[in-house]
């Protein structure tokens, strides 16, 4: 098990087996962790929004500096109309921030790292920001797909193409996050195996490999958390500001 | 010799690699359906409980927190601001105040020093009088003892004369000749002896 690479993405029933009706909604090792890091998160923001001193302290100004991120990723991408979809936004990037982040610590399990989890949250947003857009404009949202400035011989196709661009939004979405998530730790996962299978002598280039990928993957760990979260208000932005 | 066992244990392990690849059955686990619906439901949940959690309780108390340091701090500033203003205000004031008194005090010694100056101008000029006055009777007195002087020393000398001859000759003489002559020698040397 533990020289294949992919074992770690593995999800296993902890506790009995639940079935409702012909689903299984089994508690997996994927789901202890999505509980982890929710609680993590809740644990960290509500310690650190607890008292309001004048000087924060170490946790507070965690608190009030990724608050102030994440404030600012919206009003640069979004504008001041996406005020009302900070909560989400914040869930979300601190969501897939901390599962990212949690995968990074060795023997556990990386959330992020599956398709359906990704593929959920991505489809999640297209279909609510799709709402928004036609709650906003009606079916001037369908002006999206009409870009100005056209010639008109090419518009056929420049529509064909917006609306298949426009339908693939949550599966490039879902596909980064889970396929960096994925290749990330299996690398790491070869880089080890080859650490332990040359052993004392020549194990060390595959050890050093190992820290330098830990490093990258911590980072890409967090940058695609940031890339999740700000295509999202770009495509919020599309839904609020229909300027295409 | 080493060097060869090394590129040895080398190659066969990446050949040992190639067949544990080789060997994994399963695939992405990513891809086995087993489990999709249990980690739909549980993200649902989770993610639901982080969203309401966060978005009720958390971040309206972290956006406040931030709220009241951002005021408390303009608050202060203003504060600030408004005590520097206070104490320019006062600064001016001690400064006009200062200038004030300045003025005042060139003013009195400016005073003082004119009625000085007037003082010292009356008295001079009182003095100035006096002193002409008393020169001018130096001056009548010289002038009258100067005009005096000649009839004197003619009488002086016509005396003194009388009583020489008298002493010498005995007799008596007219003492109006003895003036017509002495008359007669001043007038011959008065030039000589006043200078005029």
């Amino acid at each position: 098990m533990a020289a294949n690479p992919m074992s770690q993405f593995e999800v296993y029933r902890i506790g009995p087996e639940i079935k409702v009706g012909a689903f299984d909604i089994s508690f997996t090792n994927a789901s202890l962790f999505m509980v982890i890091s929710s609680l993590a998160i809740l644990i960290i923001f509500n310690l650190g929004s607890k008292k309001n001193s004048l000087l924060p302290n170490k946790l507070q100004l965690l608190t009030e500096l990724s608050y102030n991120f994440v404030s600012k990723m919206i009003g640069d991408t979004a504008g001041s109309k996406a005020r009302p979809y900070f909560a989400f936004i914040f869930s979300l990037f601190m969501f897939v921030l901390f599962c990212n982040m949690f995968g990074m610590i060795p023997y556990t399990f990386t959330v992020t790292s599956h398709i359906i989890v990704t593929f959920m949250l991505a489809t999640f947003i297209f279909i609510g920001v799709t709402i928004i857009g036609f709650i906003k404009h009606g079916f001037g949202y369908l002006k999206l797909f009409v870009p100005s400035g056209v010639p008109i011989v090419l518009l056929p196709l420049i529509v064909v193409i917006e609306i298949i661009s426009y339908l693939s939004r949550p599966i490039s979405l879902s596909v980064r996050l889970f396929a960096n998530m994925m290749a990330g730790h299996t690398m790491m996962k070869v880089f080890g195996g080859f650490v332990i299978s040359l052993g004392i002598v020549g194990g060390w280039l595959p050890l050093s490999f190992s820290v330098a990928l830990t490093g990258l993957e911590i980072l890409v760990a967090f940058l695609q958390a940031y890339v999740f979260a700000i295509l999202t208000c770009i495509y919020l932005n599309d839904a609020l500001n229909l300027h295409h | 010799m080493i060097k060869k066992i090394f590129f040895q244990l080398v190659f066969f392990n990446f050949l040992f690699v190639g067949k544990v690849f080789s060997a994994e059955s399963g695939g992405m686990p990513q891809l086995n359906p087993e489990f999709w619906f249990s980690q739909i439901f549980w993200l649902s949940i989770t993610f639901g409980i982080l969203y309401i959690v966060l978005s009720k309780l958390i971040l309206p108390k972290i956006s406040s927190n931030l709220e009241q340091r951002k005021s408390q701090i303009s608050d202060n500033i203003e504060a600030a601001d408004k005590q520097r203003e206070a104490s320019e205000t006062k600064l001016k004031e001690y400064d006009e105040i200062i200038l004030k008194s300045k003025n005042e005090a060139k003013n009195i010694y400016n005073q003082a020093r004119e009625k000085a100056i007037k003082d010292i101008n009356v008295k001079k000029e009182i003095l100035d009088k006096q002193i002409e006055e008393e020169i001018k009777k130096a001056e009548d007195e010289i002038s009258e003892l100067k005009q005096g002087a000649p009839e004197k020393i003619t009488k002086i000398a016509i005396e003194t004369s009388s009583e020489l001859i008298q002493k010498l000759i005995g007799n008596e003489i007219n003492n109006s000749s003895i003036s017509a002559i002495v008359d007669d020698l001043s007038k011959k040397n008065r030039s000589k002896y006043y200078g005029n």
